[in-house]
């Protein structure tokens, strides 16, 4: 139990400059650190994923990031495949679960390990930056 | 390839959107590797634009995911909290973080972590 706060704040920290998901560490994290099984895992990260989204799309549309008619049919969209996958996460077995997402972990690295050899991008997204309107320019976190 | 016409724009949401859907409530995640990849590629997204929306619409994929899972009773909400609340701080600083480090340092580091974790999931 003690585990979950440090396993929160680095997730998050790493999701933010990164713009990886925090919920690729939530769920090991519940798995191996707080003993979670790996449905409870999955289920319970969905629910911590929740707070983090919302407060990100706060910041990331005070600088003009979201598109608000996308993202609403996006989320609306999503209800039937979010319930199948539910549903099929919950037929499969622990076992099976665990080593897909395992698998998919080890996906998400490779991507990393591209992404950060291929670009030279010492600074992030900075540099694309420079192209966009002056309103929406990232100026650093609000108070 | 990217979709321009109303019609063959909202076809491609419906489809990220039941993709997300289907990844995000099998794996416990949020959907946004599957979400910013394809906005970029399908309705030609810039990056930023790209992971503010999927952050918005994570907001619902991850909550029809929890109710779903908590159907099950397979949610702990507790625990939900302790790891949830925290990471709000967490991406608060790397926001901000990212603005003035090496991220590519961090990616590779990152990517090891995962890796390690994937190795013990599957020694467990």
């Amino acid at each position: 139990m003690i585990w979950a706060i440090p396993i929160g704040a680095v997730a998050g920290l790493l999701a933010g400059m990164l713009g990886v998901g925090g919920g690729v560490l939530f769920v090991p994290g519940l798995v191996l650190l707080v003993g979670l099984t790996q449905h409870e895992a999955e289920a319970t990260s969905l629910l911590a994923i929740i707070p983090v989204a919302l407060v990100g799309t706060y910041r990331q549309d005070r600088y003009g990031n979201v598109r608000h008619a996308d993202a609403l049919l996006l989320g609306g969209l999503s209800v039937a495949g979010a319930a199948a996958g539910v549903v099929l996460a919950n037929a499969l077995s622990g076992t099976v679960l665990r080593d897909l997402f395992a698998a998919f972990m080890v996906i998400v690295a490779a991507r990393l390990v591209r992404r950060a050899l291929r670009r030279d991008e010492p600074t992030g997204e900075t540099a694309s930056q420079d192209n966009a309107p002056e309103s929406t320019r990232a100026t650093g976190p609000p108070v | 390839m990217v979709a321009e016409r109303p019609l063959q724009r909202s076809g491609v949401l419906i489809a990220i959107g039941t993709l997300a859907g289907l990844f995000s409530g099998l794996f416990g995640v949020g959907g946004g590797t599957v979400i910013v990849p394809l906005l970029i590629l399908w309705l030609g997204y810039d990056h930023r634009a790209a992971t503010g929306t999927s952050l918005a619409a994570i907001i619902f994929i991850a909550a029809f995911g929890a109710a779903t899972q908590a159907a099950y009773g397979n949610v702990r909400v507790l625990d939900g909290l302790l790891v949830g609340v925290p990471a709000i701080g967490g991406v608060l600083i790397g926001t901000w973080l990212q603005q003035r480090v090496h991220v590519r340092v961090i990616s590779l580091m990152f990517a090891a972590v995962l890796v390690a974790s994937a190795v013990e999931l599957l020694l467990q």
